[in-house]
């Protein structure tokens, strides 16, 4: 016979008639929150496109250039200079930041759940690599998988960017789909096709480096509408996508398991992630070169302040990957303006720190056993 | 009606070509408290992973409320059996209500409803762990995570709950606390409650039906603490000697010596 105390436990447990709305409006505050964290990346990218769109040799202000936007977007051109400025010139280049930073920091916060890794990025997953390597034929042998002209070398970056996707979910399949075996397929192939990248690179002529150095270092210069329709299609519905799923990467993250015997079947959910995901970055990559960090760094901060629940954290990310990226390009514009620091050095240059603080820093260490 | 919950027919199963369990056979046809014990390396939470449809069978059948497992949808099956790990291989820093909110995902939609808070935090509570509920999952110790994973396997609200060493990582209060809840909650409810323990005493204390299991990964029998957890089952299945006392009606093991066998070395 159970004592009083373990009794009352269990009549507490059975009961119907409870009342837990204060423990509610607290949930909701807490939601409400994360909601606002993803309103404020939201405002800082609105506020930092408006910024960009000032940027240029023909000065045109803040609010004027959104009205000049506004103008256009409602079929009342009054000056058909700065529309065309505006328009054709100035605004690509900030959707092109905006999807490039959104889809980044997706594929680093679905990476680093699915593989329970802090370092899955693009990079590590070799997804970046492989658009490296297509890049590099195209520029230096003229050899191209798809396409002619300026796309022969988005199609040859996005096809190569996929094989080590396959590999890493061949792999997967053949050994079962370990978190820590996609990491390491993903890495050895990374190196393969780092080598081959660099060994193309030894036997060109010192223009074709220079053309290979301005992919690697990863830009938005050459931004363009029909650039930013491709992306799109794959960013906004692969983001579509993956935030559906927000829900099972949660389960996931309890343990494959733990997952399965909640009904989710995780090595499909995670090579159904790998997939969309590296198609994204994919699509990204092949046309603004490598940008570093934001996939990495967007994630790590946006889980510090929110917490891991995916429904939160990818578009929080998300925002924030956008803003970032917009931001630094930005910067890169300004400091040592007239020339342009390509927004992958910059980047680089604030992610590295930031993330080494972060390090230093972090005492929610998420990636921690419990002791 | 159904006439058995949970039965095992000549079910054999393992990982790859290795063969774990072999000929296993049982019902379970009430709700209970039931404690699988047996020494390391003898399958028992392989028992619990073949029931609970994480492993497959390579002969025999696992039959859930008569119907064969492999007849079940995944999402079904999730909502009859519940499953917590031994240990909690939780990757996030959630608060423990969102840790504990997962458990929802096979009746939850996609928005938290009143009644999810609600049962959320009576599984906090009957945990124990309601002052946790907005403390990050990831500054938690080793036991309060088994009861984070605990409250989240109470909320599937399941049938059947399958938990592999429930008690592994708490301290005595706690484990005589879980124990006594869970037997008293399958008591009073229509739950399953199947665990997987190396407590003898505890077994012994709060378990309705023993299931013993001996290697090569066969049973040794099943039935109620009385009848299993006997000198002889000790001496034949773990291979240590022990003298068995009366503790309020059940029985209470006091461990002695080891009876060193050459080949129970190499077994584990």
């Amino acid at each position: 016979m159970a004592n009083r105390f373990i009794t009352e436990a269990v009549d507490a447990w059975v009961a119907d008639d409870v009342d837990f709305s204060e423990e509610m409006t607290e949930y909701r505050h807490n939601t409400m929150l994360k909601e606002l964290f993803i309103a404020i990346c939201v405002i800082a990218a609105f506020l930092v496109a408006g910024w960009t769109l000032t940027i240029g040799d023909y000065p045109i202000g803040f609010f004027h250039s959104y009205e000049v936007l506004w103008n256009h977007l409602t079929g009342s051109i009054t000056d058909s200079t700065e529309d065309f400025i505006i328009w054709r010139v100035r605004t690509p280049r900030i959707f092109t930041g905006l999807l490039a930073g959104f889809g980044l920091a997706v594929c680093g916060a679905v990476m680093q759940s699915i593989l329970k890794n802090p370092l899955a990025d693009a990079y590590t997953t070799g997804v970046s690599s492989g658009a490296s390597f297509g890049a590099t034929l195209a520029i230096a042998l003229g050899v191209s998988i798809a396409g002619a002209g300026g796309y022969a070398l988005v199609a040859n970056a996005f096809v190569f960017s996929l094989i080590p996707v396959l590999v890493i979910v061949t792999v997967a399949k053949m050994r079962g789909a370990s978190p820590t075996t996609m990491i390491m397929a993903g890495i050895a192939v990374m190196y393969i096709f780092n080598a081959t990248t660099t060994f193309i690179k030894l036997g060109v002529s010192d223009a074709t480096l220079g053309a290979l150095f301005d992919w690697s270092v990863g830009s938005l210069d050459n931004s363009s509408w029909r650039q930013v329709e491709i992306m799109a299609v794959f960013v906004v519905s692969g983001y579509i996508v993956i935030q559906l799923m927000g829900r099972k990467l949660n389960v996931l993250s309890t343990g494959d398991e733990s997952a399965r015997a909640m009904g989710v079947d995780s090595n499909t959910l995670r090579t159904i992630c790998m997939l969309i995901v590296s198609l994204i970055a994919a699509s990204i990559v092949s046309f603004t070169g490598l940008i570093g960090f934001v996939g990495l760094v967007c994630p790590h901060i946006t889980r510090l302040v929110i917490g891991s629940d995916n429904r939160f954290l990818i578009p929080a990310s998300a925002m924030f990957g956008a803003a970032l990226l917009l931001g630094s390009d930005l910067v890169g514009r300004v400091i040592i303006a007239p020339e342009v620091i390509p927004v992958g050095v910059i980047t680089s240059f604030i992610g590295g720190p930031m993330f080494l603080w972060l390090i230093i820093k972090q005492k929610r260490e998420v990636w921690r056993r419990p002791s | 009606m159904a006439t058995s919950i949970i039965e095992l027919d000549k079910v054999e199963c393992g990982y790859g070509e290795h063969t774990v369990l072999k000929d296993i056979s049982f019902t379970v046809d009430e709700p209970g408290y039931i404690c699988v014990i047996g020494p390391n390396g003898v399958g028992k939470s392989t028992l619990i992973r073949v029931i609970t449809g994480l492993i497959d069978v390579k002969s025999g059948t696992v039959r859930i409320n008569d119907k064969p497992l492999s007849d079940y949808s995944r999402k079904e099956q999730a909502r009859i059996i519940g499953y917590v790990p031994v240990m909690s291989s939780d990757f996030n820093i959630m608060s423990v209500l969102d840790t504990v909110l997962i458990g929802r995902y096979v009746r939850q939609k996609w928005r938290t409803t009143q009644a999810d808070i609600d049962v959320a935090y009576k599984a906090l509570r009957a945990m124990e762990i309601e002052g946790l509920a907005n403390k990050r999952f990831n500054e938690l110790s080793a036991g309060q995570r088994q009861k984070v994973s605990l409250a989240r396997g109470l909320i599937q609200e399941p049938q059947i709950l399958m938990l592999d060493e429930p008690t592994a990582n708490l301290d005595v209060r706690h484990q005589i606390y879980v124990s006594s809840f869970l037997k008293e909650l399958a008591s009073r409810t229509s739950m399953t409650v199947f665990t997987v323990s190396h407590d003898l005493n505890l077994a012994a204390k709060y378990a309705d039906t023993v299931v013993v299991m001996k290697k090569p990964g066969i049973l040794y029998g099943i039935g109620t603490p009385k009848e299993m957890i006997t000198k002889e089952m000790i001496e034949e299945v773990y291979e240590v000697d022990c003298d068995i006392t009366d503790d309020r009606g059940t029985p209470h093991v006091v461990l002695q010596e080891v009876l060193g066998r050459e080949e129970y070395r190499t077994a584990i």
